[in-house]
């Protein structure tokens, strides 16, 4: 195996390359940012105590969380145009995927935070006079985000990299473009490689920037 | 003088248990009570009646003349709002303290004051920190509770209560999660609040307490007041063979004479 590396032949496109990176964060901003908020809604939906409200709520999380995020991207794409009429972008397809699938993980999360915490909280709260409002406001939030801040901030991760699957609805993000460089040039090898250092060279930083975080909100319990 | 706390037919049930099985009940205001009974008997049950944690499932419970609940059709109503506001009247202390461990020793004692109260944050420090001089941890203000002792953190839990202004307190079994050595200054806690006049309402097994600090012992058998009176009455001279088994039975039986 003699393989001539020839990255200049990459990076001549670097301006495509940066489109796509620029179309990476657009997505990461978007799924997480409504993923997220949605999950905290979702979850607040699905520990209501009322059948009709935690029902389809269970219901939503149960259908995302069990078909590949992959698999829905397509279905928006090919099938919601033809059974709604609604026109679909590519950049639609991919946001709708991520993020249905993200609200639906994330209200998991947020549920299972809640429920972690202890009656004794609850108790707490209500014997000082709290409502049931104050005391989710109050003491259990905050307490449960800390324990989900470690799942949240992987998942956070996960959708950065989840954006590459825009790619098969032709959404120009960085695998995207680099599928373009590489028909162009037939430097498939390179052009993967790059993408692959790309998402590293952005990612580790982050990951690093997540550990600092967790070690700071982990502080008061004990 | 109207009581603080009158209870009367009181019934409780889980399901298809009956808890507390018609309970009467007066605490009269400046009075300390304390709730005997062996595991079971419906003690903290009937505590957690008077601040409404349980709802009763029929009976009266009033708070210094004020009937709680409104009648309608022969039941007792609650508006949960009503409740809310009930119990920023009255205090409570658990077992296991229920600190909130987010917040620092301050913060704890100055959240009901300012969220449920409405007072100001300087005013709520004030009381706050006047309250935790009351059980000596002023200097632990800004610490959080995991770095407290068992001790500590029960006496920031009844500043927690106290900071509210309550009009009774109510303690169930404080002492039973600490470590024996850590249990005294609890106790010495709660004998200065009954004799500074709060009214108090306790379920303990520490009889030298009730003994000395309290003006009237019941004690609960199978949900129903088995016996109450003056404590120098009910624990040296009961009159049912119930009540004396209990307290023989009961390691920290040691009654001066
Ligand atoms: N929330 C509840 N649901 C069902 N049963 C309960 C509940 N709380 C207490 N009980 C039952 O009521 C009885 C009295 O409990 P409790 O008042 O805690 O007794 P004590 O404090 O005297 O030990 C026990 O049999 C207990 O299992
Ligand atoms: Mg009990």
């Amino acid at each position: 195996m003699n393989h001539n590396w020839n990255f200049a032949s990459v990076f001549a496109y670097w301006e495509v390359l940066a489109v796509g990176l620029w179309g990476t964060l657009v997505l990461f901003v978007i799924c997480t940012g409504l993923g997220l908020s949605g999950g905290l809604i979702m979850g607040m939906l699905r520990y209501s105590k009322s059948r009709w409200v935690n029902y389809p709520a269970r219901l939503y999380v149960e259908v995302f969380r069990n078909t590949p995020v992959l698999v829905q991207i397509i279905w928006f794409f090919f099938a919601l145009p033809v059974l709604t009429g609604i026109e679909v972008t590519p950049f639609l397809a991919a946001i709708l995927g991520i993020t249905l699938n993200t609200i639906a993980f994330s209200a998991e999360v947020f549920r299972g935070g809640i429920q972690s915490i202890e009656r004794e909280q609850w108790e707490a709260g209500k014997a000082i006079g709290m409502s049931y409002g104050q005391t989710m406001r109050r003491v259990i939030l905050p307490q449960a985000l800390k324990r989900m801040l470690p799942p949240l901030t992987s998942r956070g991760i996960e959708v950065f990299k989840m954006s590459t699957l825009a790619s098969v609805v032709a959404y120009p993000e960085t695998l995207q473009q680099a599928k373009l460089i590489a028909s162009y040039e037939y430097n498939p090898i390179e052009a993967y490689t790059v993408v692959a250092l790309i998402f590293f060279v952005v990612l580790l930083p982050m990951v690093q920037l997540t550990y600092v975080l967790e070690r700071r909100f982990g502080k008061s319990d004990a | 003088m109207t009581n603080a706390v009158e209870i009367r037919e009181l019934h409780k049930s889980f399901g298809d248990l009956e808890v507390l099985k018609g309970i009467d009940l007066d605490v009269a205001q400046g009075e300390a009570v304390v709730l005997l009974g062996s595991s079971g008997s419906g003690k903290s049950t009937l505590l957690r009646c008077i601040n409404f944690m349980e709802e009763p499932t029929s009976g009266r419970v009033s708070l210094n003349g004020d009937l709680i609940g409104t009648e309608q059709g022969g039941r007792m109503r609650y508006r949960e709002s009503d409740l809310c506001q009930l119990r920023t009247r009255i205090g409570m202390v658990f077992q296991h303290f229920n600190l909130f461990p987010h917040k620092t020793v301050l913060e704890n004692v100055m959240e009901g004051q300012v969220i449920v109260l409405g007072r100001s944050k300087a005013e709520a420090k004030e009381k706050a920190m006047a309250q935790l001089a009351r059980v000596g941890l002023e200097e632990k203000a800004p610490e959080y509770p995991a770095r407290l002792s068992g001790g500590q953190k029960q006496r920031v839990a009844i500043a927690r209560a106290l900071a509210m202004d309550p009009e009774v307190m109510l303690f169930d079994e404080v002492t039973s999660a600490l470590d024996p050595e850590l249990v005294g200054e609890v106790l010495k806690t709660m004998r200065q609040l009954a004799e500074e006049g709060m009214t108090m309402v306790c379920v303990t097994h520490e009889i030298g307490f009730a003994y000395h600090v309290a003006n009237k012992v019941c004690f609960l058998h199978q949900g129903q007041i088995l016996e109450q009176g003056a404590p120098q009455v009910v624990l040296k001279t009961p009159e049912t063979s119930r009540v004396r088994e209990f307290l023989e039975g009961h390691s920290l039986f040691k009654l001066p004479e």
